[in-house]
């Protein structure tokens, strides 16, 4: 088992809130790995300074093998991680097709004068760019409103172009934040298949999730986030029945939120 | 030295007027986050408007003192200006509250064109010529450093008109409706608030100011034509942004600033520059601060305030 | 061409290939029905033209890549004082069209990345307002660098700019065809404008359908999104800004040689105005739409001027509206109108950045919207 993203004390505070403190994670790869904790425990802090979002306080980053550059989003895409939204970011105005296109760009070479000029290059790399979104569309299952205007979506069929927008990118590592966000049970059972496809297919799955069920069901490990700190990392059974796990979740008393 | 002092004098002078257009902007962007282009164009009302009604209350009522005058032509524009603002948003920005990002932008500075337009069909393109009713024979309290009593009285207005709005806006039960409406449209509303009518009241508000502004304007330079209006107001919202755009002392402390630098650069532009520029390259001054704050410091000198548009 | 023509309402959806040949014919004989009305109309022909260049230009920064630029004009200034500057008695300096026309646009396009380097990381509105200073500022050194270095002749501007000399072929002299008939020049100038037109149009669509027009399409729609894909947002707008530069400053330079002159005046906030105006009516992202703009909104006032002055004559005795004020009046209604009642613009945005039809398996399909 090869460890693939390796976090190492990452630290973030935001002017008198410390958001993330000394949080180390190691996810294998291959893995579906899972990123729970109560609302606010900063999940998705810590998905914003992995993706260079936000620059860490203190920490770093191993990512197969090699540094992460903090600060920095497209470079985080280059080396190999993707991901997708809470709230679900898409190209509005794009049809589904443009948009995972536009997934594409950071792994295709189209330049200015090539494209000015139509070369022979630039035309096939079109083509192929166009057929390889297509398929990503297929793989989803989106592939019929390939020309629908995103924003036109459903909400289900929205999340599922994300991801497809996401693997675009030909990731390594595939992080989601709470992409069963507002899913009713059978779409939760599509898209635990479409994860344990990805899986298959090569790619490690960093996941954040509420929905327990679906966590305990899919991910091979899980971390738990509470008030910025990793309070358990194991394989689900164990951390279901960790006792500050249960006192996070259901609270042992007062408890003062930030 | 006396130079410089000089310079002071005159950069406070632009400056109060800078300060005062500055605050309507800053109003209206902490409260829609909105820069309102036409507002600029809402102080050239103001004296345009003024001077017509200065003019014809010399021709009807000749025998009226020259501060009198001038006050009837504040009493007429101010209420212009602020029906004029009124009219603006109700007509205009309210429908696009929650348009797309560029729409409100384009309409305002269509407004503004509109504005320009208007005032040249109706005063044409000459370049009238305001009367001088406060007396501008140039004291020296200071040797070497003049100042005329046009200026002393438009330090004196702007400083009052500039602590009387932030007395109401930080004392009264209007102000703090202005600025629980400048946090959060939503909330507010859920408090009790009537939003629309706030934002139409720091709309008119602002357009008062303006046309004070407008009228202490022209007196100081003389003039009042269709396009004075644009220029100051770019002026106005650097020096908003300079000071912290929503932040109403920052406004103030802008448009003051602005106004010492444009002063101080325009008289030793041409030494700074080895005789390469001269002073009609002043304009360029709020341009480059401008460029300068946002790219270094883009909440400006005291901090932003924006909206939490819900 | 193809959205041009659908675009025609009733005719072009119904009709689509007869329209297309109606319509090239109509571009293609469009100089001799115009002047029938008068030399004068072809003139206005011509400049429209070249507006249509400039709004086809900006659509690009503000449609394609959703950057509001105010100052877009002071890239037709550079264009044109470059024309000036190389081709003209001023510096005495006469290089042909084929040197001048692409180093106007590359002075164009090295002052869109100046401009565009510092307004990287602003927001829509601070970008208006700072590339609104930009514009200015070209102004103000072009109106003052007179002294003490003579360089831009100031507000006089520089006279008797060399002509569009092509093949040998000057633009500015009548071509005489037997005894009778002659080709005036601004027919000329019409057909060479055109080239240029069609030349900006097919390019742009490249532009538009490719992996940088995806990318500028991106970074209009969510900024944030784009960069976690993968776009090297700042890049992409550094060439938003000297693409849409590269083609005012074409643009200028023909507009110097056509016009004989320039001077700062041609190049003032209003004129940045109106050409956002052309595209904002037409429908911002939308090529077909743009050129419809520009045609509209620069054609529009010259008919006004046309039938708005006799009548006035006519009903007060004196004109009371000058066609510089209705000029005005137009593009702010225009401007305004649009915002409220259909912020799209005219010509509905449906842009395409792909073409779908590569893709081999044809399932997908057209939502109705």
């Amino acid at each position: 088992m090869i460890t693939l993203l390796d976090a190492r004390a990452i630290s973030k505070h935001f002017g008198g809130l410390q958001a993330l403190s000394d949080v180390s994670l190691t996810i294998r790869k291959g893995e579906i790995y899972g990123l729970i904790g109560p609302n606010g425990a900063g999940k998705t802090t810590l998905f914003n300074v992995l993706t260079g979002t936000y620059e860490p306080d203190g920490g770093e980053f191993v990512f197969a093998g090699a540094i992460l550059p903090s600060g920095k989003p497209h470079t985080v895409v280059k080396r190999g991680i993707a991901r997708t939204f809470q709230n679900i970011r898409l190209f509005r105005e794009l049809t589904a097709l443009e948009n995972v296109m536009a997934g594409h760009h950071s792994r295709t070479h189209a330049g200015l004068f090539g494209i000015l000029a139509q070369t022979k290059k630039v035309r096939e790399e079109e083509r192929v760019v166009t057929e390889r979104a297509y398929e990503l569309l297929k793989y989803v299952g989106i592939e019929r409103f390939a020309n629908v205007v995103s924003r036109n979506l459903s909400y289900g069929d929205q999340r599922r172009l994300e991801i497809a927008r996401a693997l675009a990118t030909e990731p390594q590592m595939l992080a989601l934040d709470e992409p069963a966000a507002g899913m009713n049970h059978t779409e939760t059972n599509q898209l635990r298949g479409l994860m344990e496809t990805i899986r298959h297919d090569g790619v490690t799955v960093l996941l954040i999730e509420h929905n327990v069920k679906l966590v305990m069901g899919l991910c091979d490990r899980v971390a738990v986030l509470d008030f910025g700190k990793i309070i358990a990392e194991d394989v689900p059974a164990a951390v279901q029945c960790n006792s500050d796990v249960i006192n996070a979740y259901l609270g042992t008393g007062h408890r003062t939120h930030a | 030295m006396e130079t410089f002092l000089q310079q002071i004098v005159n950069g406070l002078v632009v400056g109060s007027i800078y300060a005062l257009v500055a605050l309507g902007y800053t109003m209206v962007y902490g409260i829609l986050g909105l820069i309102n282009f036409a507002h600029g164009d809402v102080v050239m009302v103001g004296a345009l408007v003024a001077l017509q009604a200065i003019l014809f209350a010399q021709k009807t009522w000749p025998s009226l003192g020259p501060l009198a005058t001038l006050g009837i032509g504040l009493v007429v524009a101010v209420p212009v200006c602020m029906l004029l603002g009124y009219a603006m948003e109700r007509v205009a920005y309210r429908r696009l509250r929650n348009a797309p990002r560029l729409a409100p932008l384009i309409t305002a500075i269509g407004m503004s064109f509109l504005l320009q337009t208007l005032a040249m069909i109706i005063w044409g393109r000459t370049y009238h010529s305001f009367p001088q009713l406060i007396s501008s024979t140039p004291l020296q309290p200071v040797q070497g450093v003049f100042i005329t009593p046009v200026q002393i009285a438009i330090l004196c207005v702007s400083a009052i008109l500039m602590v009387a709005l932030i007395v109401l806006v930080n004392r009264t039960r209007l102000g703090r409706a202005m600025r629980a409406t400048a946090e959060n449209h939503r909330i507010a509303s859920l408090m009790g608030v009537d939003i629309n009518a706030i934002i139409a009241t720091t709309f008119v508000i602002g357009s008062g100011l303006a046309a004070v502004a407008g009228v202490m304007f022209s007196s100081n330079y003389g003039i009042a034509h269709y396009s004075m209006g644009y220029m100051p107001g770019l002026k106005a919202f650097t020096a908003a942004v300079l000071g912290g755009i929503g932040n109403l002392g920052g406004a103030v402390l802008g448009g003051i600033l602005l106004g010492l630098v444009e002063a101080i650069g325009a008289g030793y532009i041409e030494q700074w520059s080895f005789g390469f520029l001269n002073s009609s390259y002043q304009d360029i001054f709020a341009f480059v601060i401008l460029g300068a704050v946002l790219i270094f410091k883009p909440t400006g000198l005291l901090g932003e305030r924006v909206a939490d548009r819900a | 061409m193809n959205e041009l023509v659908r675009a025609i309402p009733y005719l072009g959806s119904r009709y689509p290939k007869s329209t297309r040949w109606i319509l090239i014919a109509l571009i293609a004989v469009a100089p001799l029905v115009t002047a029938l009305f008068g030399n004068t109309w072809v003139r206005i022909l011509d400049f429209a033209l070249l507006y249509v260049m400039l709004a086809i230009g900006l659509n690009l920064v503000v449609g394609f890549a959703g950057l509001l630029d105010l100052g877009y004009i002071a890239f037709y200034a550079v264009g044109a004082y470059t024309w000036a500057f190389l081709a003209s008695p001023h510096f005495g300096v006469h290089w042909p069209f084929w040197i001048v026309l692409p180093l106007g646009a590359a002075f164009a396009a090295f002052a869109g990345i100046l401009l565009g380097f510092p307004v990287l990381r602003l927001r829509g509105d601070y970008l208006a307002i700072v590339t609104l200073g930009f514009g200015e500022i070209v102004r103000i050194f072009m109106n003052n660098l007179n002294y003490p270095v003579n360089i831009t002749n100031g507000p006089q501007g520089i006279n008797s700019l060399d002509p569009l000399r092509i093949f040998g072929w000057d633009l500015s002299r009548n071509i005489r065809i037997g005894d009778d008939f002659v080709i005036n020049s601004l027919w000329l100038y019409y057909y060479a404008f055109l080239l240029f037109v069609i030349a900006s149009v097919v390019l742009i669509q490249r532009l538009q359908v490719s992996r940088i027009g995806r990318a500028w399409a991106a970074i209009r729609d969510d900024e944030l999104a784009a960069k976690a894909v993968g776009i090297d947002v700042r890049n992409m707008k550094l060439m938003a800004f000297a693409m849409g530069a590269t083609f005012g400053g074409v643009a200028g330079g023909l507009f110097g040689a056509f016009q004989g002159f320039v001077s700062p005046e041609s190049f003032s906030l209003m004129e940045s105005i109106a050409v956002l105006t052309m595209v904002v009516f037409g429908g911002m992202g939308n090529l077909a739409g743009v050129i419809v703009g520009a045609l509209a909104l620069s054609i529009l006032p010259e008919v006004m001027r046309s039938v708005a002055i006799p009548m006035q004559q006519a009903l007060f005795g004196s004109v009371l509206l000058d066609p510089e004020v209705m000029r005005m009046l137009l593009l702010a209604l225009a401007m305004i109108f649009m915002m409220l009642l259909r912020p799209a613009g005219l010509l509905p945005p449906h842009s395409r950045y792909s073409k779908p039809s590569l893709v081999l398996d044809k399932r997908g399909t057209e939502a109705s919207e």
